[in-house]
């Protein structure tokens, strides 16, 4: 394939606004979004329905114009851009749809061809660059089908072909795996990160799936009611969320969570007479794997009792969570020591 | 039935053929850009040009409300202006035409409008201009549609021909009228019956073979 090589491109929200009028009413999509999306690298961008991170993305393409601020892709301004400038940066910023987009009339084949058709590239090279793309996607077998014959994570396969066509530095998916079941959102995934790695360019995502950031996204940024409330590398934003809208989209993911029978039963004070301290540990880095509980069992002659946790990877890294308790009495000694460790800890109550 | 008769319903089945046929293809050919332009005008569409729009929607739907009998003598001067002449199968073809352009052209914008508005999103992301997004995306998947609307069309067309007879066009409608009606000659009027039958199901089976074909949205089609 051609532009084996090109680098991605940066894109930078400056202070984006975008209102609109509906039924008389002001209505505020997005309120002063500043954010830089690194070039080269996966960017997720995570919100509930209707929280404008379909209107951010869609900013990126000129498909929606800012109402202040500025969108800067690649040092060019995309909000103010027109006709033929406008398409230009088009063709330098490919995307994939939740719907895939893709026309029923023309085969797998003719639909990589149409950014090229569009582009003005020569039939020959068309005929040759779409092969490659559909090669490059898995599909060499199914050029000559038409979509109504694909299924879902075939037809996305397809999209991320075309978006590639006119060797983009940037790819936008919106939602893109929203619509797949899960083993096929890992294998459109896993072809989304291969092509990052092999080409180099940037890629923005939109979800609602905190599972997808996990996988695939080396940066994150949460937007709620149009404002970005916490953005960062998925690794910190994972390990240490700062805003509620973070943590409530964690509690899916990460699955650390007390058990009922336990959680029914806490109480923030520790009730009169014996009772037991409940800790969240979170472990970081290359320490996550270490057996640091038996050897503070043993270091402090404490029984532990374990109630929940999981290891988790993000990127290479791997983070666990555990949540144990203690006896109260002796909390304040096993944080201590666990903190002295590099751990994190956090007092979730007690439970008589 | 005579020879003479026999004689007498090929040359009006001959006349009606090419009375639809001329003024169906003028009419796909006018109707075929008026009615993308309809699905692609409204404001904040592709074409954006709201007020011309509404002009053309009015246009095309007062066409429409005229009586196809009373369109046919009202525009007789028009005719003569196009024609040279008033009178004839020749002449009969400009007011059949006239009805059939708005009439293809609203079939023509439903079938537009059908397409997946996410197909032109996909598209303008690519960098498409408005007229590269009608040719290479709109027309392409509407044309499972647009088939089957022209098939409509035709088959109205047959229809509004039979009535041609009122400015001396001739065919199968005429045919009927003068010899099965007037000189009370049954025979003829149930061969005009049949013909038009038979010319109709023809369209219709053509129309709907060439839909199935062009139409790639169910896998069932795969080879057909």
């Amino acid at each position: 394939m051609q532009r084996d090589t090109m680098a991605g491109a940066a894109i930078t929200f400056d202070a984006v606004g975008k209102s609109f009028d509906a039924d008389g009413r002001r209505v505020v999509a997005l309120d002063g979004v500043d954010l830089e999306v690194p070039a080269g690298a996966i960017t997720g961008i995570i919100g509930r329905s209707g929280a404008g991170k379909s209107t951010l993305l869609r900013m990126v393409n000129g498909l929606e114009r800012p109402t202040s601020g500025r969108v800067m892709v690649g040092g060019r301004d995309v909000g103010t851009a027109r006709g033929s400038a406008l398409r230009e940066i088009r063709r330098e910023v490919g995307m994939i749809f939740q719907h895939f987009n893709l026309l029923s009339s023309r085969t797998v084949l003719g639909n990589v061809a149409l950014p090229m058709e569009i582009a003005g590239v020569p039939a020959g090279e068309i005929r040759r660059r779409a092969a490659d793309l559909v090669a490059r996607v898995g599909l060499e077998a199914l050029s000559g089908r038409y979509p109504a014959e694909l299924s879902g994570g075939q037809k996305q396969r397809v999209g991320i072909a075309r978006a590639l066509a006119t060797g983009p530095k940037v790819l936008l998916s919106d939602e893109a795996t929203s619509a797949l079941d899960p083993e096929t959102t890992q294998t459109v995934l896993r072809l989304l990160a291969d092509i990052n790695r092999d080409l180099g360019l940037t890629i923005l995502l939109i979800t609602h799936e905190m599972a997808v950031v996990r996988d695939i996204a080396s940066h994150v940024a949460v937007i709620d009611g149009g404002r970005i409330v916490e953005q960062g590398e998925t690794y910190d934003i994972f390990t240490t969320p700062a805003h509620a809208t973070t943590r409530s989209f964690l509690a899916g993911v990460t699955g650390v969570t007390l058990p009922r029978f336990i959680a029914e039963r806490m109480s923030s004070e520790p009730p009169a007479g014996p009772s037991r301290e409940v800790i969240r540990i979170t472990f970081l880095g290359e320490r996550a794997t270490d057996p640091l509980l038996a050897q503070m069992s043993g270091a402090l002659g404490l029984e532990v009792n374990i109630l929940a946790g999981a290891i988790e990877e993000i990127g290479a890294r791997p983070f666990g969570n555990l949540l144990i308790s203690v006896p109260a009495d002796r909390g304040a000694e096993a944080r201590a020591y666990l903190e002295s460790n590099q751990q994190r800890t956090e007092v979730l109550g007690y439970v008589g | 039935m005579s020879a003479n008769l026999i004689n007498m319903l090929m040359e009006a089945t001959w006349q009606t053929i090419y009375m639809v046929a001329v003024s169906a293809l003028i009419g796909a050919v006018c109707g075929l850009p008026i009615g993308t332009f309809l699905a692609c005008s409204q404001k904040g569409e592709l074409l954006s040009a709201p007020a011309v729009n509404k002009v053309l929607g009015t246009v095309v739907n007062a066409t429409r409300s005229v009586p196809f009998i009373i369109l046919v003598v009202a525009i007789i001067p028009f005719t003569r202006m196009i024609a040279g002449t008033s009178i004839g199968t020749t002449a009969a073809i400009v007011p059949l035409t006239i009805a059939a352009i708005p009439f293809i052209a609203r079939l023509i914008e439903n079938a537009i409008r059908e397409v997946d508005s996410g197909l032109i999103e996909a598209a303008r992301a690519m960098g498409a201009t408005p007229l590269q997004i009608i040719r290479k995306v709109l027309i392409p998947e509407a044309l499972p549609g647009i088939t089957l609307g022209l098939t409509l069309a035709v088959v109205s067309l047959i229809g509004y021909s039979a009535m041609v007879g009122a400015v001396g066009g001739e065919g199968l409608g005429d045919l009927g009228i003068r010899y099965g009606y007037q000189r009370f000659m049954p025979d003829v009027m149930a061969m005009v019956v049949v013909i038009l039958i038979v010319l109709v199901q023809l369209v219709q089976s053509a129309g709907e073979w060439i839909a199935r074909r062009v139409d790639k949205r169910a896998p069932r089609n795969r080879g057909a």
